[in-house]
């Protein structure tokens, strides 16, 4: 019977979702994911046809306030907790690809841990 | 003055009640807890975050007002013990995840605020599994906590070090949260009450989000009572959240012993004529039926035919809401950063080393079960057979007024037992799942001890809203049971 997930979905999933993991996770996870879906595809068995889809259990629609400002989280506390911050802004790494950099998409191996 | 004896045990209501006529003080209190933690937490872990300090300078606060003749909440003093995953400002708050070590909020959760309007004593972050994500603390990336009635087995999860805070008397009252059964399934494995309301009824305001359409803040503590205070406190509206139900909530406590003459209860049939339930759990909730009829009430069973499908859309639906909900641990704004010379790198490589394998596992699944060719098959049928439960519910309740079943289909299991089948993990939810995807109250009542010494539960849920005739039903099943055993604990 075919695996409902394969090694190479398990790799794309793991792109999308940004986690670079290794080799031995991809395995064991291509194993037990494949047996999760397996259970959770149990809901195929359901004829829904005529269901509409529940996306909140208990549906409260337009929650408005009025439009008048107010205070937001103390900057220096939020910033203060950040892992890098400069002049009032959270630093990260380059964002932007200028064609000087190995392929970002690329997170699988480790070693390109680098300091910045 | 009461000796500082006799304070560790009691409920909450009776500290309250203490407190407010002077006859303890706060600090008295807090102490006589603290003393109790310091003396057998070594051996529990229910704790990642000892708030000692800021728990006596709280109770001096309240010593200090209320000599000032100043009105007092009504949990003016009695110690709480908060899950790790609601925000507590400037306090540790890890959701015992590495991802988080070392990360202070900003800002303190609603519930928070609510408990310390209350009067009530913060002694700690209790232990949990990683975001949430488990059903015996073990997905902790700190440590695994014990039952304190064997402690070679769990104590459930994912709110394990809060039920077992209140089993071992650490505190009265713990906050815990609950998306597929984590404030239920570890209160039953841990001999407490543990209640999950309508979903809505608890701001989530500071609650870290696993699954945002399922997750609700709730309470553990040692009485049915007790837990109605401690929800009454932390429920209501709240405009900072804006899935927080508008009405104002019916109080549960007016009506708590108003008995169950002419309730009609149902026992859910999937839930009890199964495979996988424990013959002592059968017999528990035979033996509460037993109890309700001699109460008066009318007992019967009922089929709640979806139910059966419940753990399969709970673990589509939960990931999937996960995956989107843990995109922002990134590394870019709080928590764990692993340096990388670009942006996506970093977010790969701090993910990875921050998060669990559960909680990388369940990411995965949400990520797949929504990735394009997939979503209809898997999430959008999760969403049509949640449908389906809800309607299955709804007409059950046309004949019946509060539901019965099982809490947890076992007795607490041993460490170890699960952590390398996680599927068999996720079976400990079988019971309580279908509440979270109707987003109906269930509370977990102890029903005794099975021949092991290991705590017995049932659980009993209501039709969203009605908390007071479940809160109603609970009781009756607690003055039935008459269960008043504590677990024995040994030094640390």
């Amino acid at each position: 019977m075919t695996s409902r997930i394969t090694r190479a979905d398990v790799e794309h999933v793991a792109r999308l979702a940004r986690l670079a993991l290794s080799e031995e996770e991809i395995e064991q996870f291509t194993v037990q994911l494949a047996q999760i879906l397996e259970h959770a595809a149990n809901v195929e068995a359901l004829d829904t046809a005529d269901v509409a889809p529940t996306a909140h259990p208990i549906p409260i629609a337009n929650v408005m306030r009025p439009d008048e400002p107010r205070p937001g989280l103390p900057r220096d506390e939020v910033l203060a907790m950040a892992p890098d911050a400069e002049d009032g802004r959270f630093r990260v790494p380059r964002i932007v690809d200028y064609g000087d950099t190995p392929n970002p998409g690329d997170y699988s191996d480790p070693g390109r841990e680098e300091q910045c | 003055m009461t000796g500082t004896d006799g304070l560790v045990g009691r409920t909450a209501t009776e500290l309250a009640a203490l407190v407010r006529a002077a006859e303890v003080s706060a600090t008295e209190v807090t102490d006589a807890h603290l003393a109790r933690i310091d003396a057998y937490d070594g051996g529990i872990r229910s704790f990642l975050y000892r708030a000692d300090a800021e728990a006596r300078e709280r109770a001096a606060e309240i010593d200090a007002a209320r000599s000032r003749g100043e009105d007092l909440g009504p949990l003016a003093g009695v110690p709480v013990a908060v899950k790790d995953v609601l925000t507590t400002r400037g306090l540790p708050t890890t959701c015992g995840s590495r991802i988080l070590e070392g990360w202070r909020p900003p800002y303190d959760a609603t519930v928070i605020t609510r408990l310390r309007a209350a009067g009530a004593v913060l002694v700690g972050k209790t232990n949990m599994d990683e975001f949430a994500m488990g059903s015996s603390t073990e997905n902790s990336a700190f440590f695994p906590t014990a039952n304190p009635w064997d402690t070679t087995r769990v104590p459930g999860g994912s709110s394990g070090g809060s039920a077992s805070a209140v089993a071992a008397g650490f505190s009265p009252l713990a906050i815990g949260t609950d998306t597929g059964g984590s404030i239920r399934q570890p209160a039953a494995l841990c001999g407490v009450v543990g209640v999950k309301p309508t979903y809505g009824r608890v701001s989530r305001y500071g609650l870290v989000a696993y699954a945002s359409s399922l997750d609700q803040a709730g309470g553990l503590a040692t009485t049915v009572a007790d837990a109605a205070l401690l929800l009454e406190v932390i429920w209501g509206h709240d405009p900072a959240d804006s899935t927080s139900i508008p009405t104002v909530p019916e109080p549960v406590r007016p009506t708590l012993e108003d008995g169950v003459a002419g309730l009609r209860v149902g026992i859910i049939t999937e839930l009890t004529e199964t495979d996988g339930i424990q013959p002592e759990v059968a017999a528990a909730v035979e033996a509460a039926r037993a109890i309700l009829e001699e109460a008066g009430a009318e007992v019967d069973k009922v089929s709640v035919p979806s139910v059966e499908y419940g753990l399969s859309a709970y673990y589509i639906i939960a990931p999937a809401e996960a995956s989107s909900n843990l995109a922002r641990y990134d590394g870019v704004r709080y928590g764990l950063r692993r340096q990388a010379a670009d942006v996506g790198t970093m977010n790969a490589l701090t993910r990875e080393a921050g998060f669990g394998a559960e909680v990388k596992r369940r990411i995965m699944i949400g990520t797949y079960a929504l990735s394009a060719g997939y979503y209809d098959a898997y999430y959008g049928q999760a969403q049509r057979v949640r449908t389906l439960i809800i309607n299955d519910f709804a007409r059950a309740y046309e004949h019946f007024d509060v539901l019965l079943s099982p809490t947890s289909p076992t007795t607490a299991f041993p460490l170890g037992a699960k952590v390398d089948d996680p599927l068999a993990m996720y079976l400990s939810d079988v019971c309580t799942v279908p509440t979270n995807l109707a987003g109906a109250p269930g509370i977990s009542v102890p029903a005794g001890l099975d021949g092991d010494g290991l705590p017995l539960a049932v659980q009993v849920v209501a039709p969203a809203l009605h908390e007071a005739v479940m809160f109603r039903a609970a009781r009756a099943l607690e003055r039935g049971f008459e269960f008043t055993a504590r677990p024995r604990l040994g030094a640390s």
